[in-house]
């Protein structure tokens, strides 16, 4: 479901609990915005700098080509071929690419796996850089205050959020995004995971396992989603 | 700068609250401008450092209280404004009292996915040899500009060891300006949480930025 209509309801523009509405204008503001970007969309369509068509195009693309199905291509084939995970492990890059995964936003990706002594988890505190080819454009969370405050400084207690419980004898490595580079999670193998194929793996493989806030599903699990 | 977007350590923002089932827009709005923002920087009118400098250069009490894409839409006119592309009256108006100014290209639904494939590189041919080697004891500068910059505060100062050399890399702090890519050595370097967060950090625990070769002294 989308909240396109969730707001009307609420026209006073209250003070906002950053907690739970940041990313949900209220009421009047909402419509304000709307017209502004009808307003600039036209503007921009007249003076010749945009297309329509690219715009929808773009769209389209970003809320049903990429997501992240494609990372978790990626992980299943990291997990039954260990020639792959070498190769991704070494340099990211050119080994996503060669699951025709690639470009804009994931140019320069690094890939961190997580062990029984090391949980990896990313974030980008100065603003929300991920790795679109692979993870799609990132959920609300992941660009707002509240993540990009605490995963640096309470890793652990940000984990706790997304119910994940890490054993104390792992050691916690945060990856901020503060550059081009970008980070994606090589999640561990579920146990009962074997002789599973890639297909029946990736689905097992959650966009929040592959950013660290959450782990692989275990087999049969995947059915509730 | 030390603007609302230099987020990390800071307290009082309540816990993360993820949304089940999140759809990738909140609203026919946010979709138009994500593309919008996207085919405007294909342009070539600015750049995505540019595009980031302008973002949180919004007053801090404004960046933290605005969505997204909020964000987004007013750094999108600020730059269309800076750029000379349009005026405040026809932004206003939505609609064109002025000839358009020459952009370098247009993004069109063909070329989109083939060219977003591609990606857009920030890697560039180092102009000097890299000042720094894997394992080398570094500490973060403790730098404030007023300008663009990806070091976060919350290494300034500290401690922390080189991990790996990525490259040389397109350098922010001047491309967000026009003042030239400047490929600067890119770095991976670790920090102790302890170093950073003092005795309460989680025991063991490492952060590990991305840092360009100006952000670093020897230890």
């Amino acid at each position: 479901m989308t909240h396109d209509h969730s707001h009307g309801d609420d026209p006073h523009g209250h003070a906002h609990d950053h907690a739970h509405d940041h990313d949900h204008p209220h009421g009047s503001e909402l419509s304000a915005v709307e017209a502004r970007v009808r307003a600039l969309e036209s503007l921009l369509v007249e003076k010749g700098y945009v297309q329509p068509a690219a715009l929808d195009a773009l769209v389209e693309m970003y809320e049903t080509e990429i997501g992240p199905h494609l990372g978790a291509r990626v992980v299943a084939r990291a997990w039954t071929d260990p020639a792959f995970r070498a190769r991704l492990l070494a340099e990211a890059t050119p080994a996503i690419a060669e699951l025709g995964i690639g470009g804009r936003g994931g140019e320069h990706m690094v890939v961190v796996e997580n062990t029984p002594e090391t949980h990896n988890m990313v974030v980008c505190t100065l603003c929300s850089c991920y790795p679109w080819p692979v993870l799609g454009l990132p959920p609300v969370w992941y660009k707002a205050p509240p993540y990009r405050a605490r995963a640096v400084s309470d890793p652990r207690g940000v984990l706790r959020e997304f119910g994940v419980s890490i054993p104390e004898t792992t050691r916690i490595t945060v990856w901020d995004s503060t550059a081009e580079t970008r980070f994606m999670v090589l999640p561990m193998r579920p146990a009962g995971t074997e002789g599973l194929p890639e297909e029946a793996l990736a689905a097992l493989v959650t966009r929040d396992a592959m950013i660290g806030t959450g782990l692989p599903l275990s087999p049969g699990a995947e059915i509730r989603s | 700068m030390n603007g609302g977007q230099d987020l990390g350590g800071a307290h009082g923002f309540g816990p993360v609250v993820p949304e089940p089932d999140e759809p990738v827009f909140h609203g026919a709005w946010e979709r138009r401008v994500f593309a919008m923002a996207m085919a405007m920087g294909f342009t070539g009118a600015w750049n995505l450092d540019g595009s980031r400098a302008v973002r949180e250069s919004l007053p801090p009490a404004e960046y933290l209280s605005s969505s997204y894409y909020k964000i987004w839409l007013e750094a999108l006119e600020k730059q269309i404004l800076a750029q000379g592309l349009a005026t405040a009256g026809e932004i206003a108006a939505g609609h064109s009292t002025a000839p358009a100014k020459p952009v370098a290209r247009t993004l069109s639904a063909e070329i989109l996915r083939p060219r977003f494939r591609a990606g857009f590189p920030s890697e560039r041919p180092p102009g000097a040899p890299a000042r720094f080697a894997v394992g080398d004891a570094v500490v973060a500068k403790v730098m404030n500009p007023e300008t663009h910059t990806r070091l976060p505060r919350y290494v300034r100062g500290r401690p922390g060891r080189v991990e790996a050399l990525h490259g040389a890399f397109v350098f922010p702090d001047t491309n967000a300006y026009g003042r030239g890519e400047n490929p600067t050595w890119l770095y991976t370097v670790a920090f102790a949480a302890a170093d950073l967060w003092g005795p309460d950090a989680d025991p063991g625990g490492r952060v590990i930025i991305a840092a360009f070769e100006p952000y670093l002294d020897p230890a």
